[in-house]
């Protein structure tokens, strides 16, 4: 009846899952409560959990990605403590089973439900505002896109207190994920939250370059479009190509495990190498759809605070769209020391060498914007200084892992470590911070406390070299990745030194959390009446803030780049006063229930439920049909409330 | 172009001159060996040495960008801030085809010069290629077991466990293979790590200069005995390698097909070991028994078919 599902699935006897669990469950439940005791359902219900504007879709997917953040933070410092003290004789206080599942979790969290819903929430939030539209192609699709996302991150956080999460790191090579090495749930939990996330990050794909495509305001041309957009849509382009390689690959794991086939096992005719191949082929490019956005932002951020039109535009949409392409040719620099010859691994260590030059062009260009320029030095401008620096540094060691000689010493090890968090960091997540403190204003109609959110500017960046610079260090020394306890005692003062980065980084995580209270407590005083609070030069500044559920009562007339710089120049007001009616999607439960039977369905594969997992899918699959096939999807807005709610602006 | 041997000048003395390169690395070597003196910056062997070399030297080619890059951007950032009175800004301009010329070139002009040393570098160090060495080449065979490591000198008829006993200045060549979850092989100070996967053979070769002990290691995780996954490398003069030879076929028990049943059992930190006898073609059974499946096929057994060699 339960499958696999007993009550020794619960782990009783480890008070430090239980202890956490307890603690989620308790945060859980008394903000349920509260939303109940506040009668706020009916609310959330409308405006949020059924919403298909796209900006309400992106403030849930940054909601998302921030609370994750927290959590893929708690397996970070637990990792570091025990690295900290787990030395010599001393054992820590995290065996290896639990140790194991914790950077397992970790990689996991960060990638899937930190830095993609971080990056496609922002994404959600400004690519339509900036093409000038009122909303993306499908958006029903979206909605049904975040919630297929949380219901992966929601699946995920469950394995923390029913059953066990995986213990192979967050690739799960097999044989090690096989079912002979993991026959637990552990690795199941991660097939099947990243499966159903991964379709909602298909859909994504499928809707953001669809938009991008098809949907642009009158006059904006490919070449007028704002290279955040540029950003997005080789990243979406990355997402529609390379998303369906894991799906696959998952695919194949999942019959090993669940049919007893053979495709990555040792016998029978198995091949692990092909998991490692298809993995990184997805891999790379997974980069590059969370950098490139980051890139994009950062595009934006330089330019407005800097006063000054972006440098060079055109070759900086040149070297996105090289890089786009480039990204799906390096994966093998993932596994040069699996023994492939030197021909093969010199042409793979070349073609990553070579991203560096478009990736270079972008920050020469970011340099030559600020030149000659009149530096505002608010929040998303510290981070994307702080962002240069940090970049540049990073794309070094990641250059130097593409020399195939010099990855043989430093693969796998804390060296490697350093150098995907100081680009992940220093790029994905300032990007992001960047993005929310840049864009925050336009989506609640209030700007963030810029003390409090330079004080979280200063303690990531410190936070960050405190932490993995004594990685670089490590990695040199011949610290590999993944110890649970640590063999050489003369490596404690280095791995104190990360512990202390690590706890900065809580302390900017605390400064956020608090810009944010303050802010909001605040916001009569910080409201933002302009729409345009930077000065900014897209279209999205041109609307009021928050921006009316159409974006823009009219859509506005694209002469050139940075258009609404050359309106307010022009002297043209941005909204002629000739309102039409205005068909807007309506809201649609369609995503919420779908995921809601997704969620059952996938826990029911995890423990083998199969009667459930039946049930569950066909109930998605319904849902998913009612949806597509219902005819009233839109609603009219007509021109005398349009006026009115243009006029209360 | 592939598997050109590595030549090894002078084994213990004299400066080696890479002919990969002869950068200057001077800001490098002091970014980088300024304090550690473990590990792979303290290279035991020419491939460590040379990888070493490598990456000061990549360090080096990439510095001369990125420290005055870092260098504008602070500049930058400081003399166009809003509140300077004395910059001269020019808002209006955001195209400089000249300017646009250099920002390409630089690092294209950079990644040229990165990409011949990539091409060089992985044809001199190729983990296949023979090294040549004033001694004979000693071949040993490397298991990766969970968790621990099992050594198998089949010339000699004798195998170890988490140690590895080498004579000093002679080139080893290792084939290597996991019967159990992919493990990466991997002695910092002697250079290049190679993959150990089920049912397949990679191979390595590695030499010591000098006479030592230099840790070794899993450097993929394979699981719950993974951290304790380590062993020593112990360099001995040519006469001590000979002489640990005798004393290791003098005690110990052989490593039969019992004795391989029973160590291949997962176990964790496991102490050094070493078996007086082993059967010849152990490496190769050890290969078949992992693509035939559990249960399947034992080590030893009467009615065996031949063997064939797997792998690479």
């Amino acid at each position: 009846m339960l499958g696999r599902l007993t009550w020794e699935s619960i782990p009783w006897s480890e008070p430090l899952p239980l202890l956490s669990g307890a603690v989620v469950g308790i945060v859980i439940l008394a903000v349920l409560l509260t939303v109940t005791v506040k009668g706020w359902w009916p609310y959330l219900w409308r405006e949020w959990l059924t919403s298909v504007d796209h900006k309400r879709i992106g403030v849930m997917y940054v909601t998302l990605g921030l609370v994750m953040l927290l959590r893929g933070y708690s397996d970070a410092i637990m990792m570091r403590t025990q690295q900290a003290i787990a030395i010599g004789s001393a054992q820590g206080y995290l065996p290896p089973e639990h140790y194991n599942q914790i950077f397992s979790a970790h990689g996991t969290i960060m990638i899937f439900f930190v830095a993609m819903p971080l990056v496609i929430g922002l994404m959600n939030f400004a690519v339509p505002l900036q093409l000038g539209v009122r909303d993306v192609a499908f958006p029903v699709l979206n909605s049904v896109s975040f919630w297929l996302t949380a219901t992966g991150a929601l699946l995920i956080n469950m394995s923390l207190v029913i059953g066990n999460f995986a213990r192979t790191g967050w690739w799960a090579y097999p044989p090690l994920s096989g079912l002979a090495f993991s026959p637990d749930v552990g690795v199941d939990y991660y097939l099947w939250s990243l499966q159903i996330s991964g379709i909602g990050s298909l859909l994504t794909g499928v809707n953001f370059v669809t938009t991008i495509l098809k949907l642009r305001a009158p006059g904006m041309t490919y070449f007028r479009m704002t290279v955040f957009c540029w950003t997005a849509l080789a990243a979406n382009l990355l997402i529609v190509a390379a998303f369906p390689v894991l799906t696959a690959t998952f695919v194949m794991l999942l019959l090993d495990r669940y049919l007893d086939m053979h495709f990555f096992t040792n016998d029978a005719g198995g091949n692990q190498m092909m998991y490692v191949n298809l993995f990184w082929a997805w891999g790379h490019p997974e980069v590059y759809i969370l950098v490139l956005p980051a890139f994009g932002i950062f595009s934006e951020v330089v330019a407005t605070f800097s006063g000054k039109g972006l440098f060079s535009y055109r070759s900086m949409v040149w070297a996105t769209l090289g890089i786009c392409i480039l990204s799906f040719m390096v994966w093998l620099h993932h596994f040069f020391t699996m023994g492939a010859g030197a021909n093969v691994n010199a042409v793979f260590g070349i073609m990553s060498a070579i991203i560096a030059v478009p990736t270079g062009v972008k920050v020469f260009n970011w340099l030559f914007t600020m030149f000659r320029g009149r530096i505002v030095f608010k929040t998303p401008m510290l981070f994307a200084v702080g962002f240069i620096i940090t970049f540049v540094t990073g794309g070094l060691t990641g250059v130097l892992l593409a020399v195939p000689p010099v990855d043989f010493v430093v693969h796998n090890s804390a060296f490697l470590v350093a150098h995907f968090h100081h680009v992940i960091i220093g790029g994905v997540v300032f990007g992001a911070l960047a993005g929310i403190n840049y864009w925050f204003p336009k989506a609640f109609g209030f700007t963030l406390d810029e003390r409090l959110g330079q004080a979280s500017f200063w303690c990531w960046l410190i936070g960050f070299y405190l932490a993995f610079m004594p990685l670089y260090q490590l990695g040199l020394m011949g610290m590999t990745r993944r110890l649970q306890h640590i063999p050489d005692p003369s490596w404690r003062p280095l791995l104190l030194v990360a512990e202390v980065g690590a706890i900065v980084i809580f302390l900017a995580i605390l400064c956020q959390v608090a810009q944010l209270y303050v802010s909001i407590r605040t916001r009569e005083q910080r409201r933002d009446l302009t729409g345009d609070p930077w000065d900014g030069r897209t279209l999205e500044w041109s609307t009021s803030s928050p921006p009316p559920p159409y974006n823009f009562a009219v859509l506005p007339r694209v002469e050139t780049i940075d258009a609404f710089w050359q309106m307010k120049r022009t002297g043209r007001a941005p909204v002629a006063p000739a309102y039409a009616a205005i068909e807007m999607p309506r809201n649609s439960p369609a995503g919420f229930i779908t995921a809601f039977f997704a969620t059952v369905m996938g826990f029911s594969l995890i423990w083998h439920i199969w009667w459930l997992a039946i049930l569950g899918f066909l109930a998605a699959a319904v849902v998913v049909l009612i949806a597509g096939w219902s005819i009233e999807r839109e609603h009219e807005i007509s021109a005398g409330e349009v006026a009115q709610m243009e006029r209360a602006r | 172009m592939s598997r050109r041997p590595i030549r090894n000048p002078g084994l213990l003395h004299g400066p080696r001159r890479s002919r990969l390169l002869c950068w200057p690395a001077v800001g490098a070597t002091i970014l980088l060996a300024s304090c550690a003196p473990a590990g792979i910056l303290d290279p035991q062997g020419p491939i460590a040495a040379a990888e070493r070399l490598l990456l000061l030297n990549s360090t080096a080619i990439m510095l001369v960008v990125v420290i005055p890059v870092i260098v504008a951007t602070l500049a930058f950032a400081w003399w166009y801030r809003a509140s300077n009175t004395h910059a001269t800004r020019s808002l209006d301009e955001s195209y400089e085809g000249r300017v646009e010329f250099v920002v390409w070139s630089i690092p294209a002009l950079t990644v040229i010069l990165l990409g011949g040393v990539i091409w060089l570098g992985s044809h001199e160090l190729d983990p296949r290629a023979p090294i040549t060495a004033k001694s004979d080449p000693l071949r040993v065979d490397v298991v990766a077991l969970d968790w621990k490591w099992l050594f198998i000198y089949s010339d000699q008829g004798v195998a170890a466990v988490n140690q590895l006993v080498i004579p000093a200045g002679a080139p080893i060549q290792f084939r290597l293979t996991s019967a159990t979850v992919m493990n990466s092989f991997f002695v910092p100070q002697l250079g290049s790590q190679i993959y150990t996967m089920g049912g397949m053979t990679t191979h390595l070769n590695l030499l010591a200069d000098a006479p030592g002990e230099y840790p070794g290691f899993s450097a993929n995780f394979s699981g719950d005995g993974f951290s304790e996954m380590r062993f020593i490398v112990k360099s001995v003069p040519a006469g001590d390698f000979n002489a640990w030879l005798e004393q290791v076929r003098g005690t110990g028990s052989a490593l039969d097909a019992a004795g391989y049943a029973e160590l291949a059992k997962p176990s964790k930190a496991v102490p050094p070991a070493t078996y007086r006898s082993v059967e010849p073609t152990l490496f190769e059974r050890i290969i078949e028994q992992t693509l035939a499946g559990p249960g399947k096929a034992g080590i030893g057994g009467a009615s065996r078919p031949p063997l064939h060699q797997a792998g690479g």
